[in-house]
């Protein structure tokens, strides 16, 4: 269970937002909404431990993520803006890399089916470079399809550059991970038709 | 007991308390520097006797020598502050960090300016390579390194740690890079330069110094003081206190 | 545990060899550089010997400094830092990983052309050795440090000029004991005790130096 209590954010100089308060429990779909520049990527940034809240804080399984990161880290997968790609290395070399680092044993096999799974079947030995920029997204979400057993996944914009069957596959994956009893919080500009209740936060309720 | 000093002590942490107990402090140091200043100078100027290898030369040393301690002392310091920054994650000492750089780095270059200025007739050259000097100079860069850093990057909390990591690793280095400048001068150099010292400093010579010291001392509270009254200001504008603080001096205006 | 160190080294050592014209790159700075002496000071062999260590080991310590910024800049753009900072391990280990890789590619490859270029300076064969001894010693002193600068500096603007303002005074020492040993050797005075403290340098950054870069690290995504 991730439980959020009266986060603040400050960007700069200016406040963000305050006091916002957050409780995924498993098997939620959480929606943060809000108009742009409201402060949703940071937000999931604080929630994943990369930045530092001004106020109030995170706790992962009645822990504070900043005293029991590890822990917290193994349990979490977060995807954001930048797509952690290399442009040197081809796909696989990029997913296993990236599976590797965060302690999940995926050997070629496992990560070829991601990749097939997420439409990059052909292209998984091509260095990153030539890739489109829809593809360089879907090879980090590949990752989603190896993270079966994380519960946590914090995800900013998944749906962006992706065509429709692929929405709908991610979407259809998004429902089982929460079927699983995992949890997903993330952010989204595009009306994604999922199984799964979904739970809209407001951010710019909090907004400062 | 103990908890309640530690209270008191993290009460004055917080800028709100500290600023107004900045204001009230200040010109007292800043009057203690004026008057240190003029008895420091008088002792050396005119009351102290002439030296008798140097001539008058040598008064030179009551502002270079308390200049050189004061731009090594107010490393440490800054150091200090931003271990304590580290640990207890306050935001007053970064800003103590930032206030003290620049006031480092002025008494950096009065020591190096005064010391070329003796160098001169006392050695025949503006500047050799004595071990001094030498890291004296490389304090000067390092405190230069330290003010470029934390100007060059724009958010205030990662400017702050930022400062405090380089602080932190540029104490470490500086007694590391003072004693392999000395190895190396006296490797290079001999004995060709070594300062003339007088077999035994006149008392009043020694006053005159600590006199000058403590100027230096009052000086740098009190610089100390008031710049970190202006970035607390500037950081915490947003705060509802400042903005009283703020209409106040408006109305008086 | 082990296995983010050797998943990143093998990664970033990988890297380097799709890149490989960077380590051509530094290794024609590091030549240009001490070829620029001779025409500066003169090409008169005595003056020339005397000047070798202390001109290969500055040329050494720019060449360092020039390829810093590549340890961390492209993975900070690419957003794998931000990955690597999410991992579950402890970051010293990756942070080690990456700067044992840039030792590897750079001080090595330095350590390797230095005998060519103690020819042009006509270094005899025993300094040259002792020469090399003091770099490989000294340079991993230059990787750590340098480490810690090129994360503190990571994204900003003018970030290459500050980056050299910052490690420079600091790499002070390192060149004062990697030329002395040199100098040391050739007065007859022996350079063990040059060496020594360099290789306790060594040890003193590796300990101390990667803590620090995984703080800056953790600032610079912030």
């Amino acid at each position: 269970m991730l439980e959020v209590t009266e986060l603040a954010c400050l960007r700069g100089d200016r406040m963000l937002f305050a006091d916002v308060a957050l409780t995924v429990r498993p098997g939620e779909l959480v929606r943060i909404a809000g108009p742009n520049g409201v402060g949703k990527t940071s937000l999931l940034r604080l929630l994943c431990g990369l930045g530092m809240p001004e106020h109030g804080q995170v706790s992962w399984k009645g822990a504070r993520i900043d005293r029991a990161r590890e822990a917290f880290h193994r349990d979490t997968l977060y995807l954001g803006h930048a797509a952690a790609l290399n442009d040197l290395l081809s796909p696989l070399e990029n997913l296993r890399f990236a599976a590797a680092c965060h302690g999940l044993s995926a050997d070629v096999g496992q990560s070829e089916l991601a990749l097939e799974r997420i439409g990059l079947g052909p292209q998984r030995d091509l260095p990153a470079k030539v890739l489109s920029q829809g593809q360089r997204r879907r090879v980090g979400l590949a990752r989603l399809y190896l993270s079966e057993n994380v519960p946590l996944w914090i995800l900013d914009e998944p749906f962006t550059a992706l065509d429709v069957t692929a929405v709908r596959d991610l979407a259809e994956w998004l429902d089982a991970h929460c079927a699983r009893g995992g949890m997903v919080v993330m952010t989204t500009h595009q009306d994604v038709p999922f199984a799964t209740p979904m739970r809209t936060v407001d951010l710019a309720e909090s907004a400062c | 007991m103990e908890s309640g000093q530690r209270f008191s002590l993290f009460r004055y942490a917080a800028p709100n308390v500290f600023y107004p107990l900045a204001g009230r402090l200040a010109p007292w140091f800043a009057a203690a520097a004026v008057g240190f200043t003029l008895i420091g100078l008088y002792l050396g100027f005119f009351v102290a006797p002439t030296d008798a290898v140097q001539g008058e030369v040598y008064r030179v040393i009551f502002i270079h020598v308390p200049a050189a301690w004061m731009s090594m002392f107010i490393y440490l310091i800054m150091a200090f502050w931003s271990a304590i920054g580290v640990v207890f994650n306050t935001r007053l000492s970064a800003m103590m960090t930032q206030a003290l750089a620049p006031t480092g780095a002025m008494f950096c270059f009065v020591a190096l300016w005064t010391g070329a200025l003796w160098g001169r007739p006392t050695w025949g050259a503006y500047w050799v390579w004595d071990a001094r000097l030498t890291s004296q100079l490389l304090l000067l860069f390092l405190y230069f390194g330290f003010m470029a850093l934390t100007r060059a990057i724009e958010d205030p909390r990662r400017a702050d740690k930022a400062g405090a990591i380089l602080a932190l690793v540029g104490a470490v280095n500086v007694p590391i890079i003072y004693f392999s400048v000395k190895w190396w001068n006296t490797l290079h150099q001999g004995a060709s330069v070594s300062l003339t010292k007088a077999p035994s400093m006149a008392t009043t010579m020694l006053m005159a110094m600590l006199v000058m010291a403590l100027a230096s001392w009052a000086y740098t509270i009190a610089v100390v003081l008031w710049r970190v009254r202006s970035l607390i200001l500037e950081r915490e504008r947003h705060t509802d206190w400042v903005g009283e603080v703020l209409d106040a001096k408006g109305a008086q205006a | 545990m082990l296995s983010v160190f050797l998943e990143v080294l093998r990664r970033d050592l990988l890297l380097a060899w799709r890149n490989r014209a960077d380590v051509l790159v530094t290794l024609s700075f590091f030549t240009i550089v001490a070829c620029l002496f001779p025409f500066g000071v003169g090409a008169e062999p005595n003056l020339l010997r005397t000047i070798a260590p202390g001109v290969l080991w500055v040329a050494a310590l720019l060449a360092t400094l020039l390829s810093l910024h590549r340890v961390f800049s492209q993975d900070h753009t690419d957003g794998v830092l931000e990955q690597l900072l999410l991992s579950p391990e402890p970051p010293v280990l990756w942070v080690l990983a990456k700067v044992l890789a840039h030792w590897l590619t750079t001080a090595v490859p330095l350590v390797i052309a230095a005998p060519a270029l103690a020819l042009l300076f006509d270094m005899t064969q025993s300094a040259t050795g002792v020469l090399i001894l003091s770099l490989l010693l000294g340079t991993p002193i230059l990787s750590l440090l340098g480490g810690v600068g090129a994360a503190l500096t990571l994204g900003l603007r003018g970030g290459g000029m500050l980056l050299a303002l910052l490690v420079l005074p600091l790499f002070v020492p390192i060149l004062i004991f990697g030329a002395g040993a040199v100098d040391a050797y050739l007065s007859g005075t022996g350079a063990n005790a040059h060496l020594m403290l360099l290789g306790g340098g060594s040890l003193a950054a590796l300990a101390l130096a990667p803590w620090a870069c995984a703080a800056a690290l953790r600032i610079a995504v912030e």
